[in-house]
């Protein structure tokens, strides 16, 4: 039986430094008040609306996300680190997607084989040789982050499209400020309320050249029937700019317009909420009803920001992670400061042969598989499952990439029987522009609510915590 | 503003004006009920045909009955006007302009939705009717109530406001035109029981029992009743009050965006035409026309604010 790391508890059962306070304000309540309060919140969020949608159901169409009191913690120290490792990876893979969209040195330096790129489903060739207004790439980054012990994080996935989540980050402090005041009085916790003005400037600092002015900007949503629909207006209300779709968008004069109540008013930054692929009808899916025929003129001729920028898909692909520590090196000059799930290539021999003998405690994945389709779990396999994989390992190297199983550390959550150890990961936000990188101390913890389960999907039953970092 | 959103506040605030409404002729008719007894069922017809819905009903029912024409008009999802639909639109509606509404309005919306959604999740009993009644009613006046006190006085309210002045126009005017005939003076010679019971079921049905009595004192006549529900300046549900909010609203809209359009004319035009004359020139010029007339200029002006401030193109 593997012992986990559990971030109050340690390995030992005493309780680590920066839950202390938590710890003995916990030890004096009473646990039928917190009870209700768990209740409490839960109507909270419900009349908020903080709900994700789901397809198909007609009574449970809106859901809500289970939030769990008990916050992880985390020391101004340990957050130090994180954020020095995140504020690297993301220059990183800006500077990663300028080069693949332009001169592509790093292939010609023999660091990523250039078949990597070229036949990435997530290249996009309409972005070769565009550079996107303030040479930003990835406006908005969500890293994804594990934890196994007390001094080692692992960066489990990159998400430079369009990463969501960031509203629950915000919802989850408003509501335990409301729930328990006097917790914060007594624990200076690190805020994350300034996100969304962040955001805005963030965005309104990569408006094109030709902008004069305030830039406009607006998030541009699939509509109220998306999953994440409660996010986009609920970011677009608190940076006070419009929330549009694709049919209140049209192409006025060779700027992206919207249709207000006064006639058409250009638009400088989008941040869209939609995939690239149902961004423009003309350039892309022609069956897309989503986007806007034509923005990507527009953008090619530098008359609007998009973000994130169209084609950074490549970087935040399964294949392209295994080279992150190359691609951190290469940019920076520096060592990675945070790690990459240790990887091995199936395509590389040395690789193949370590991971043919050690398929038990191998994690096996598909090169392009996602939502563990194809997938091989070492430790949890029979003899005849590992030599069927085997045979395939061996017939096709290329598909593959294989990973040791990670000891994902603990958070207690609460439940009825008092506190219980609960898987958990770490979203990250980032934010990118000309004036620099932020990030929001914390980001959002998501929680596997199931005895044991590694699975902290929302989709599946995952949970989420708030997030502290504490002050120095 | 996106016209998108200026549509979206018209109607959300139109949908919640109509089941704030079509609570209050529920109540009418249970009053009615309960006071005439077994001939009652006759009336239920009729209320069905002042809240709009009765064409719909008449395809799922052979005959209108108390429990059947409540059912419709409450919770029926085949019924677009019913309670739980016109909530539901509203909230919907308030889900898309989330961006325009306080935190306090877009709660007040969401709660109302949540509370009716419970509370007509099952067919209400005759028991429990007044107390989903009176909650339909009070989360009308909540929401009312977040609107009012937190929102700016800019063109979002503007939309608000003209939606819900739409709504209740066209409601008191579909109230008078299905019962016009019991306000015509030769009916009301004689003062039936009858005509007594009618006279109070539309005073009943826009709330304005008491505001009669403090303006036209304890007698009930049809001549007052209609000058009240048309014509008075103060009474919050007759047609020239709500006519007079809607051109208010538009004339704050021109001025806000400098632009006069052409419902602005309209507007003129219908308050010239309908509210300048004396209750007994509408008699004369007959009150069931001047009621059709009234209605069609109402939804011709909906149409011309629909186009003018772009809310779908």
């Amino acid at each position: 039986m593997t012992e986990y790391f559990d971030e109050m508890w340690g390995l030992t059962g005493q309780t680590r430094a920066p839950y202390k306070k938590f710890s003995d304000w916990f030890d004096g309540e009473q646990p039928a008040r917190l009870r209700a309060k768990q209740r409490e919140a839960e109507e909270l969020f419900r009349l908020t609306g903080i709900t994700f949608n789901v397809y198909g159901r007609e009574e449970a169409e809106e859901r809500l996300i289970p939030f769990d009191i008990i916050p992880r913690v985390i020391s101004a120290r340990e957050w130090k680190k994180l954020s020095k490792g995140i504020d690297q990876r993301v220059r990183a893979i800006n500077a990663f997607l300028d080069d693949i969209y332009h001169r592509q040195e790093i292939i010609r330096a023999g660091r990523i084989p250039g078949e990597m790129i070229e036949k990435n489903e997530a290249y996009l060739p309409h972005m070769i040789g565009v550079r996107p207004p303030g040479g930003i790439y990835t406006h908005i980054v969500g890293i994804d982050l594990v934890r196994t012990d007390e001094d080692t994080f692992y960066v489990l996935e990159d998400n430079a499209r369009t990463p969501s989540g960031v509203s629950y980050m915000l919802e989850n402090r408003e509501t335990m400020l409301q729930m328990f005041p006097e917790l914060f009085s007594q624990t200076r916790v690190q805020p994350v309320s300034g996100y969304p003005r962040a955001l805005q400037q963030s965005l309104a600092a990569c408006a094109p050249e030709g902008c004069n002015g305030p830039p406009t900007v607006a998030v541009l949503t699939p509509g109220i029937y998306n999953a994440a629909y409660y996010e986009h207006s609920f970011l677009a209300d608190k940076m006070g700019v419009e929330l549009v779709e694709g049919s209140d968008l049209r192409i006025v004069d060779g700027h992206v317009a919207m249709r207000t109540t006064r006639g058409y008013q250009p638009i400088d930054v989008l941040y869209r909420r939609i995939d690239d692929d149902f961004l423009d009808p003309l350039n892309f899916n022609p069956d897309s009803m989503l986007g806007v025929p034509g923005i990507m003129d527009v953008y090619r001729a530098g008359r609007i920001t998009i973000a994130n920028a169209p084609g950074g898909g490549i970087s935040d692909d399964k294949a392209i992670y295994s080279y992150m520590p190359e691609i951190v090196e290469f940019y920076t000059g520096e060592k990675a400061i945070l790690e990459n799930v240790p990887t091995w290539r199936c395509n590389e021999p040395d690789s193949l042969k370590y991971v043919l003998d050690n398929l038990k405690d191998l994690v096996v994945k598909e090169v392009h598989g996602s939502g563990g389709y194809g997938m091989l779990i070492g430790p949890t396999s029979s003899k005849k499952e590992l030599a069927a994989f085997e045979s395939k390992l061996r017939a096709r190297p290329n598909n593959y990439i294989a990973q040791p199983t990670l000891s994902l550390s603990t958070v207690p959550i609460f439940t009825k029987s008092g506190l219980a150890p609960r898987h958990v990961d770490l979203r990250p936000y980032v934010l990118v522009s000309p004036d620099g990188v932020n990030i929001t101390p914390g980001g959002l913890t998501r929680v596997a609510l199931k005895k044991g389960s590694l699975v902290v999907n929302s989709s599946q039953g995952g949970g989420t915590k708030d997030t502290w970092v504490l002050e120095d | 503003m996106l016209g998108k959103t200026a549509g979206g506040l018209f109607w959300m605030s139109r949908q919640l004006e109509r089941s704030e409404n079509t609570a209050r002729m529920i109540e009418t008719g249970q009053r009615i009920a309960l006071t005439r007894g077994s001939d009652s069922d006759g009336e239920w017809a009729s209320i069905l045909r002042t809240a709009a819905v009765s064409a719909g009903h008449a395809q799922k029912y052979e005959t209108a009955t108390r429990e059947n024409a409540i059912d419709w008009m409450l919770r029926d999802k085949d019924n677009p006007s019913s309670v739980l639909c016109s909530v539901e639109t509203a909230r919907n509606n308030a889900r898309m302009v989330r961006t325009a509404l306080t935190h306090e309005s877009w709660e007040a919306v969401n709660a109302a939705y949540l509370k009716i959604k419970d509370l007509l999740s099952r067919r209400v009993s005759e028991r429990d009717l007044p107390q989903v009644l009176s909650a339909i009613r009070q989360r009308s006046a909540f929401v009312r109530g977040a609107m009012h006190g937190t929102l700016l006085r800019n063109d979002i309210y503007d939309f608000i406001r003209i939606g819900t002045f739409m709504e209740r126009a066209d409601n008191t005017a579909r109230i008078l035109d299905v019962k016009y005939y019991v306000l015509l003076p030769m009916a009301s010679s004689v003062g039936s029981r009858l005509d007594n019971v009618q006279w109070e079921t539309i005073l009943r049905s826009v709330s304005a029992e008491g505001g009669y009595r403090m303006t036209h004192g304890h007698k009930i006549r049809p001549r007052e009743i209609a000058q009240f529900l048309l014509l008075d300046k103060r009474m919050p549900r007759s047609l020239n009050f709500c006519c007079s909010k809607i051109r208010a609203n538009l004339s704050y809209l021109a001025s806000d965006y400098g632009q006069q359009l052409d419902s602005h004319a309209r507007i003129d035009t219908l308050c010239r035409r309908f509210m300048s004359h004396d209750i007994d020139a509408i008699f004369d010029y007959g009150l069931h026309e001047y009621i059709q007339d009234f209605l069609a200029a109402l939804a011709d002006l909906s149409r011309q604010i629909e186009i003018d401030y772009r809310f779908y193109e």
